[in-house]
Formats: C-alpha cells, structure tokens, sequence
C-alpha cells in the first residue's frame, strides 16, 4: 500500500513537473546512496568527505534498503535524485538488462584488470565482497557449529535459530544441510524435486526457527540470547565484536558471499560526477581503508593486497576463508525469486 | 411604607413585620424565616474552591411550596449553593438539609430534585418525548404509566405537537420547555433552575417567567431559581435572597429588598437609587433626621441598629423624588439645579445638582420638560427615603 | 447570468489548489495503481509481428518456423531497453527463466558475425511450449491475470478460472489475517483508549495535557524505534518477562514476541493515538452538563454513562476505530519485525512486488484487492453508523 502511494506521488510529482509548474530545479550536488549503519559511517569517512574535498563540491549521501522497484521508479518518473548507488547482485542484472542504469567507463576506473572478475560489470563496479554465514556466541557454545548439517542439529545443539524472511539463501542452506555439496547447489535448485527437497528440510527446522527481516536484528537475537546461532551479514558479525566486546564467530565454510557494486542511474544530472566518484572510491590506498571500519572484502586486488592481516583474516575474501564458500547464483535468482518468494510465504503461512 | 406592604401576600405579611422589629437590618443577619413550613436548611454552609471561597458560612431556610431567588453579580456563588443542593458539589463545611433529613452523603440521583440548566442539558440523542421519559424510566415505571405522563407533561408546557422531534430541531424557548418539562414529570419534591431564561429574548423571558410563576402557583413547587436579573427575581418570587461575595446581603420578598434596602450594595445592586451622606442628628418614633454636609437636614423612615451621630446614607429612589418650583414644607426639600434632562418614552429622566452632589429623577410622562439651568426644589416625603446603616466596622467607627 | 458564470469561474479558482491536490494525490494514484492491476501491454508492445503468428498457433505443438522468425524480427527492431526491461518482467514472472533465457537470446540476436539460424539454436527451452504459451497469454492489452492471482486464482490452459496450486496460494489466507489482525487491534486499541480519553477528557488543566502528551509520545518517534523498543520489552528475557516472574504470574518466560500476541501489543501501542484523540475530541464537544443531568432525573452513574455518554460519543469509537483499522491494514513493518512466521501481514506480500520484483501489476492487483475489500468494511460502517441514534 505504502509503496504505491509512493509511486503515485512519485507519478503526480512527475506530473507536475512535465506541466511546467515548477521552477527549473538548481543543480543538485552529487547524491551517493548506500546503505546505511556502521558501513556507510565509514564510507563517509573515507570516500564522501575526502572526495568532497578534493573536488571541493559537496557530496550528500542517502541510504536506502534495496529494491529494484525503487530505482525503476526513480528512473521512469525522469531525471532521479540519486547518482551513485550501491545495489546488489541481483538489482545490478536486473536494473542493468532494463537500462536502469548508464554504461561504465572502464577506462575511468583502471581498467578492469584491477578488479577481481565478478567485480566487473558493463552496468557496475564491485565495491564490497560480503558474506551470509552462521553466526554464534563463542562465549555461550565452545564446541561451535561447523556446517549447515549442525546448524540443524538442534539435538547437539539446542536453542532457536535465525535465519532471514525469504527464499533467498535460505534455499540454498537447507540443501547443504540435507548433504548437497556447494558446488552442486543451484543445479540441485533448478530443479522442481530441488526445490521440494529444500522446502522439506526447511520443514524439519521450521518450529525452530526465528525470521528476521533487517540486517540488525539477528545480531540482537544472538546478543539477548533469543536465538542460539543465526545467518548473519559477515560485516555484522565483526562489527559487533569490535564495538561491543562480543565473542561471535563466523562459520565460513557454506556461507554464500556477493559482490556489491556502484552503478550509476540512467540520466541522472551527475552521472559524469558520479563515475568520477566510483573511480576515486576503487582506488587501492582509498578501499584499502574500508577494513578498519567494517569487514567486507575488496574487489580492487591492490587494495586487498594493503590490509594488514590482523583486519584481513576477518574478510569473505581472505583466502582460509574460501574453499567452503559459495558464490551467490545470481542468474538463479533474477529467474525464480518471485515463484520461489510466492511459495516461501505459502509455505511459511502453512 | 406600610401601608403599601400589605400588598403581600397573606402569608408574608406576618414574616414582613417581624423583619422590622428584629436585628433584620444588620447586614450579616441570619437569613430570615421562611413563609411557610421550612423544607431546606443550609447550616453554616461554607465552600472553598482551593484557597478560594465561594461559599462563607451562609444559612438560608426555605419554605414548602415557597419560590426563591436567589440573585447577586455574577461570581457571587449563587450556582455553586445551587449544585451543592443539587449533589453535584460538596460543601467544604456545613450541613444541608431537606425535609429534616441531612443530605450531604446522599448522591445525585437519590435526591430527587429537578435541576433546570441555564444551557437546558436536554439530551441531543434523544427526542423529545425520550427527555422528558428519562426520569421516569429511571424510576422504573411502566410504559403506559411513562407514556401517559410524557403526554401530560407536553401538555402542560404545549409541545404535544413537537414529541417526536430532537433538541436540536427546537427554538431555544421551545427547549427551555422540555427542560421545564423534564424537570416537573418526575414531580420531584425540589426543582432548581439556574439562570434558565438567561439565553432567551426579551418576549419570550418575559412569557417563560409568567409561565414558570403559573406552573408554581398551580402545582405548589418549592423552586429555587438563581438569576443575576433583578427584574425577573422581583417579577418571579415569594422572596428574594440578595447574594454578595458568597454571602446573603438581604433576603426578603421582593418589595422589601426593592423598597427598603438594608445595604448599600443592595440598595445599588436592585434598581437605580441616590445615596446621600450624612450623620444622624436624632432618632425619635421610627423617623432620623440626618444632616447632610450641606447643612440641610433630612427626616427618613428608620429602624434598628443606627444610632444618633452615626454617618450613613440616605436611599432614595429616583421614582420618588417630585420636582417643584416652590419650597414645600411637608416633605424633605433640596435645592437643586436641573444639568440634564432626558425622555426615555415611559419617564422622563431629570438630573439635578444638590450643591455638589448629584441626584437623579425619574418623573412621570406627562411631566413638563425642565431646561439645563433651571433652579427647582427635590421634594420627598419621609416614608419615600431610607436610613442604610453603615457596614460593621464603620458603625463603630462612627460612634466612638 | 453572467455574473453568476463569473462567480463560479472565481470559486473554481479559489478551489482550484484542492482540487489539484486531490487530482495528484489521491484520483491520480488510484487510477494508476488500478491501471496497472489490468493493464498488459509491455509484450504486446514490442511484439506485433509474434502477435499476429502466436493468432493462428494450436497452444500445444512445438514452435513452428514461422513463430520463430517472427519473434526473433520484433526482439531486433526493439530500441528500448527499459521498455524491453517492462516485457521480459513481465513474462518471467508468468514464466520463470525467462530472464536469463531473453538476455542470451538477445545477446546472441546482436552478434552480428555469427547470426542464429533459429531460436532453438540459440537455447533449447525455446522448443518447449510453454515458454511460447506465456508470451501467447500476454498478448491481449488487458488481464484479469492479476486480479485473479491475487485472491489465489489463475486460467488454465483452457482459459477457465481455478484455484491456483496450494503452493502459490497464500494471499487470501495473508488478506483474511490482515483483517483479523486489524481487528484485535481495533478491539484492543478502543478497550484502552475509551477509557483513557474519558478520564483525559474529564479531567483539566496539566493532568489533561501529561494524558494527551503521552499517548501521543509515540508518534514522536520513529516506527523502528518503537518496534525495537518493543522487542527488548518483549523478548524472553525482556523486561515484562521478568517482573511477570518476579511478581510470581507465571514460572516461566511467556512468549510475547514473534507471535500474535506481540504484534497487537505493539501495533496496539502505534495506533492508540488513532482511537484516543478521535475519541476524546468527540467527548469534549458533549456538554459537561449532560452527566450531572441525567444524575439528577434520578440516573444511577453506570446507567447515565449507557444511556447519554455512550451514544453520544460512539461517534468518536467508530471514527477511531476505523481510523486505527484502516491504518492497521496497511502495516508491515511492525508484525515483519515483532510477529512470527504466521504474522505476515498483506503489505509485507505487496511491497515484495512494487518494491522487491517491481511487478507493479500485482502489487496493483493486491492493492485494488485490499482496496474493495476495506471499501465493503467502510460501507457496512456507514450504514451503521447511520442508523446510530448519536447522529443528527
Ligand atoms: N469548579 C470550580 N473550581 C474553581 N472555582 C470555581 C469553580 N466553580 C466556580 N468557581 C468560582 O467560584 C465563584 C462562584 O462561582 P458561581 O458559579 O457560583 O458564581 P455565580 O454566582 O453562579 O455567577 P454567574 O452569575 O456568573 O453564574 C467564582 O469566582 C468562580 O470562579
Ligand atoms: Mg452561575
């Protein structure tokens, strides 16, 4: 409801402008959006302020939640408020096969030889690798989980668990927990008996499980006990541990890691401003700062290659991290998420 | 004077009398004897509103089937004693008491009493015919009973025809009427109205007061009826309770507090009167002679509680007063100068100058027309002027 | 004549800022939102050619030549990507795969050096029927196909209306919930606002202003705020589990949270302002008088609080409480964050579509769903309160 009241007054407020009623807009300074929280308190440290300050222009920063839907609706109503946007795997196909968002010049940011290969994107520019993995309570469960397998075992391991409101992920942990193994996942998936066989997993954990919906709230689940392990952003988990003492460890064997991209939306009043700000923000000695602030990896090799190893070992992309992870599918997913979204929450109402 | 006091009512002329004899004149008297047998007590009755009070120590006894009014400036007080007989407030002291029976512990709704507000509070959910059935749904009575005496009482104030209508749908004297009429049906042993013609036009006041009259007369109701109209109280009542400052100035019928007024303030409060200053020179057979400062001297009816070489004023009421153009020895006679002179189609409206102090005249229609300038004589006879006592403190102030 | 055709032209004027706010804010959105719940032609659009072939096509062989040709002609003439972008949405959300299955067909259509020689070449699914069965389906300019799915129904092959697979359907259940929860909701919200906004509307001075300040401390702070408040409250070893234990009530943690009982408390919590300021606005226009009235025509308390103060402000019960409904209907953030997996309310299903998938004609068709449905509410509400005795 609330969304189309958005996008009917984002169509009245388009309307008015093609009447000619308002005003000829004044130029409106550069508009990054990202995603808010401790990320983007650091994102402001070291890309918007110092990139304010050398081009000596003022550069307002926005968070949002993510949705397609939001940009194409910023897009079609013409000439959108944002310029730069960070947005997920999927939002980039998605938002890119539609001409959601302006070509990259690859030229401007280094050429693509700098950036690991699912980095590289003719619509988007990688700007953080980040991961979905389990989380615990070291202080609470000494011998912790080590697989999707004891993520379900509530008999070794008792208590409830977490796990995020939608298809996504969800999926694809359950079928490692029933014994597929991660390189055989999205085959598995792909298919109508895949899809069963996950949803039957799920059925065992069902009674167990607590849904969260936004980023912070699995964290807060585990801190109050509420839950005895839980998916959990990477970044998160990390945070947390720096800020508030916390023990909670990430399990990176089966966790699914993605790429997260800058774009720029399609006739946007800076978009020339805005690739210029990718390109300031993807190099090496500006991303190798990002670490310190919050742990997710590095598209930019020589960035990766300057954090020191202490902050290093905490990242999705350091390499004793790897070999047990997944990458997310995302062609999987611009496919299926809104038939698999459907029989989610059929199934979650059942 | 006297004579014209037994105009009363049979019954009031006994009380009347007695009010001369007593301590009737000393401001801060206890209220007076009702006309019949008393109904309502207030004992000592104080009320405070926070540090505020209302209510000072007040007594006040009303008779059976007696019409009192009680009237005084507005923040006298004269609601709040209401709705402490009615049960919506408590008094801070004091006792109130109905038929004999101490009332303070008892609510509302068992008091049986008719309260007429001066918004009417008719119910605007509700037609006509549900008001006036409420109190006596409330009493439990069948329907045939309540719809028999909802008819009666329509009747009685003539809005048979306007049952089925809402409040809203009526002229405001027309929902005055249903509150009249609400308030009679239950045929309580009280009815209490507060300042209920304040929100109607001249007409349609002056036909609801002799309605209202009429209906007490014809039903034998005790009514207590608060106004701050002093015509409507003087048109209204068996006996009019003068209220100052939370507490009672006079009470009595309406020609003693109009005629023979005990205070100043009452005096100024009802009607419009001259106040002369003076000392009393002697006192003999119930006539003072004053001296005024301009030397004259002044014969006035009196009674009680002045005595020789105290200062007070001299009442008397425009009404009264003749102009004459020679001297006459029967009456009090000032020397005056006319400064104005005004027709107000019913009187003529005459202001004169006795040395420095002003005085006004209010002379008949017929009466010719005095110029500015003109020299003329005050005349007023010694029964027309009366001796106001001053306040306690002065009192003896004067006479020490 | 004249003078009065100018009149009106000047209070069509004066109105004229209404008007325009209520044409853009409030006619314009529903029109679109209702638009797009019917509207189909992002296929037809950009496939004319496919339009005309699919016309003479049984719906059950395999493609023919002809079919193939036609569809790979109309995809090469197509310019507009966002418009492209529009059509393949909306066949893949009939048909899943066709996103990746259009990028590479479009993707190999502009490989100039190396043109397919057919569809099927390009990738095997083409062969299959039902890929081509979906973009037959979209053809027509307008569709029930949203409407229907909304309340769970869809055409089968032979174009008759069934019940959709139990695996699909969920929005009816999620809409009967939506409205139940709503109700509890109203239900709880007038069982503690009428008697707070009586007692806040008979008393005076400070103590009035503390009530009112603090039923409307929540709309004061931010909905997450409030629903992460309610969490640490509610939660197992929150705040009311503790002192319910302390206190003796229960021997264990009661789950508050992710459960129904949760998601009232705190919707409850959100909307009470909704029931209390309607309410008490009505009760402060009754006259003071009414009740010592009806006290002195011999009306016990319980029986003047029935008889006058109860019709008189049912008016204001039945504004706020279809205030606090109405906006209940539309919450999700709330039971997202508070409630269990069964709490899922119909907003959550239609943001998933506007804002998640950008299928705006489902989210449209959900909407228009939701929509008729509060209407009817609205409409039994009215009636009601038609024949309220409190109404002049
Ligand atoms: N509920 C109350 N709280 C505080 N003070 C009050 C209250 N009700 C009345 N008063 C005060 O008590 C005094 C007497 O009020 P009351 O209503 O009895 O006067 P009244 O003689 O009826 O005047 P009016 O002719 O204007 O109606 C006034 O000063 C008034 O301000
Ligand atoms: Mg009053």
């Amino acid at each position: 409801m609330k969304t189309i009241i958005k996008t009917g007054v984002l169509a009245a407020a388009a309307a008015v402008l093609a009447a000619g009623l308002a005003a000829p807009a004044l130029a409106r300074d550069l508009t990054v959006v990202s995603w808010g929280g401790n990320y983007q308190d650091g994102q402001r440290e070291i890309y918007f302020k110092p990139y304010a300050e050398k081009t000596g222009k003022p550069v307002l920063d926005e968070s949002w939640d993510g949705g397609i839907g939001v940009l194409q609706s910023k897009v079609k109503a013409g000439a959108p408020n944002w310029d730069a946007v960070q947005v997920e795997a999927e939002e980039l196909a998605l938002g890119c096969s539609d001409g959601l968002f302006e070509k990259i010049d690859w030229d401007k940011m280094g050429g693509k030889d700098r950036f690991l290969d699912s980095a590289v994107n003719d619509c988007g520019v990688g700007a953080i690798v980040w991961s979905t993995a389990i989380a615990y309570d070291g202080d609470k469960i000494a011998e912790g989980p080590n697989s999707w397998a004891d993520f379900w075992n509530v008999e070794k391991f008792p208590g409830k668990r977490g796990l995020r409101k939608g298809p996504k992920y969800t999926l694809e942990f359950a079928l490692m927990a029933d014994g597929v193994s991660k390189d055989e996942v999205y085959d598995v998936l792909s298919t109508d008996e895949g899809v069963e066989r996950a949803f039957k997993k799920l059925d065992e954990l069902k009674p167990h499980i607590v849904w969260w919906e936004s980023g912070a709230q699995p964290l807060q689940f585990l801190a109050s006990g509420e839950v005895a392990m839980t998916s959990a952003y990477n970044g998160r988990i990390t945070g947390i541990n720096r800020t508030e003492g916390k023990n909670f460890k990430v399990v990176w064997p089966g966790s699914i890691y993605a790429v997260d991209s800058w774009v720029v939306l399609k006739d946007a009043e800076n978009k020339d401003a805005a690739q210029d700000f990718i390109a300031f923000a993807s190099q090496p000695e500006n991303q190798a700062k990002l670490p310190e602030y919050v742990a997710y990896g590095l598209p930019v090799k020589e960035a990766a290659a300057k954090v020191p190893a202490d902050l290093a070992k905490d990242l999705p992309t350091e390499p004793a991290n790897m070999p047990e992870a997944i990458s997310l599918n995302t062609d999987f997913w611009i496919d299926n998420s809104e038939t698999l979204t459907q029989r989610f929450n059929a199934w979650l109402a059942q | 004077m006297r004579r014209r006091r037994s105009f009363l009512l049979p019954g009031g002329e006994k009380v009347a009398e007695g009010r001369m004899r007593g301590p009737a004149l000393c401001p801060t008297a206890r209220a007076r004897e009702p006309l019949l047998a008393e109904f309502i007590r207030f004992d000592r009755i104080t009320k405070f509103y926070g540090p505020l009070c209302v209510v000072e120590n007040l007594d006040l006894g009303i008779g059976k089937g007696e019409f009192v009014s009680l009237l005084g400036p507005s923040g006298s007080g004269k609601t709040t004693l209401l709705m402490m007989l009615a049960g919506f407030e408590q008094p801070t002291s004091g006792t109130i008491l109905v038929d004999g029976q101490a009332v303070n512990d008892v609510p509302t709704h068992k008091r049986d009493m008719g309260v007429v507000f001066q918004s009417y509070a008719l119910f605007p959910h509700m037609t006509v015919g549900e008001n006036i059935a409420f109190p006596l749904e409330m009493r439990g009575l069948g329907k045939a009973e309540i719809a028999d005496r909802v008819t009666r009482a329509l009747d009685m104030v003539q809005l048979s025809a306007m049952r089925e209508r809402r409040p809203a749908q009526l002229s405001g004297g027309q929902q005055q009427r249903v509150a009249l009429a609400r308030a009679l049906v239950f045929e309580p042993r009280v009815v209490l109205m507060d300042e209920p013609l304040g929100a109607l036009d001249k007409q349609l006041r002056e036909q609801m007061q002799l309605d209202i009259r009429d209906l007490h007369r014809r039903l034998g109701l005790t009514i207590v009826f608060v106004t701050h109209d002093q015509s409507e109280a003087l048109t209204m009542s068996d006996r009019v309770a003068v209220f100052n400052k939370g507490k009672i100035e006079q009470i009595g019928t309406p020609r003693q507090v109009y005629d023979e007024p005990a205070t100043r303030f009452v005096a100024e409060f009802i009607g419009e009167t001259n106040l002369i200053e003076g000392v009393v020179a002697r006192i003999s057979g119930g006539e003072a002679a004053v001296r005024l400062a301009s030397g004259a001297e002044i014969v006035s009816a009196v009674s009680g509680g002045v005595a020789e070489g105290a200062t007070v004023y001299l009442s008397v009421r425009p009404e009264r007063i003749e102009l004459a153009e020679a001297r006459n020895a029967a009456h009090n006679c000032l020397e005056t100068e006319v400064t104005d002179s005004v027709y107000q189609g019913d009187h003529l409206r005459v202001e004169l100058a006795a040395g420095s102090h002003p005085l006004i005249a209010k002379l008949g229609r017929r009466s010719r027309e005095f110029e500015p300038g003109t020299k003329v004589f005050a005349a007023f006879s010694a029964g027309d002027c009366r001796v106001i006592a001053p306040p306690d403190g002065q009192r003896q102030a004067a006479a020490s | 004549m004249s003078a009065r055709a100018s009149r009106t032209g000047r209070s069509l004027f004066l109105l004229a800022p209404l008007l325009l706010f209520l044409a853009g804010f409030f006619v314009w959105p529903l029109f679109s939102m209702m638009s797009q719940a019917v509207s189909d032609t992002a296929v037809l659009r950009l496939l004319p050619q496919s339009a005309e072939v699919l016309a003479g096509w049984d719906r059950k062989s395999p493609p023919t030549p002809e079919m193939q040709t036609a569809l790979i002609a109309d995809l090469k003439a197509v310019e507009d990507t966002q418009a492209l972008g529009d059509m393949v949405r909306r066949l893949n959300s009939a048909r899943s795969g066709f996103r990746t299955l259009m990028s590479k067909t479009t993707s190999a259509l502009s490989d100039e050096a190396d043109p397919p020689a057919d569809l099927v070449s390009i990738d095997k699914r083409w062969e299959r029927p039902e890929f081509w069965l979906a973009i037959a389906d979209a053809l027509s300019p307008l569709t029930d196909r949203n409407l229907l799915a909304a309340v769970d129904l869809g055409r089968n092959a032979d174009g008759e209306i069934e019940h959709l697979p139990a695996d699909q359907s969920v929005n009816r259940v999620i809409l009967v919930r939506t409205f139940w929860i709503s109700a509890l909701v109203t239900f709880a919200c007038i069982a503690i606002g009428y008697p707070y906004a009586i007692i806040a509307a008979s008393l005076s001075g400070w103590k009035r202003d503390v009530m009112l300040a603090a039923v409307l401390l929540p709309l004061w702070t931010s909905l997450l705020v409030r629903t992460a408040a309610w969490f640490i409250l509610l939660q197992e070893q929150g705040l009311i589990n503790d002192v319910l234990q302390m206190l003796g009530l229960t021997s264990g943690p009661v789950q508050l949270i992710f459960n129904r009982t949760g998601v009232v408390i705190a919707m409850t919590h959100v909307l009470l302002p909704f029931m209390v300021l309607p309410i008490y606005s009505v009760l402060i226009t009754i006259p003071k008088n009414l009740m010592p009235a009806a006290a002195s025509l011999g009306a016990h308390p319980l029986r003047a609080f029935l008889r006058v103060l109860l019709p008189l402000s049912l008016r204001g019960v039945a504004a706020g409480s279809l205030l606090v409904f109405i906006s209940a209907i539309g919450y999700y953030i709330t039971p997202a964050l508070i409630g269990g997996p069964g709490d899922q309310m119909i907003s959550s299903i239609i943001a998933f579509y506007a804002i998640g998938s950008a299928n705006w004609g489902m989210a449209g068709a959900l909407g228009v769903v939701l929509l008729a449905a509060t209407l009817v509410l609205y409409s039994v509400y009215a009636r009601l309160s038609a024949d309220e005795p409190g109404r002049r």
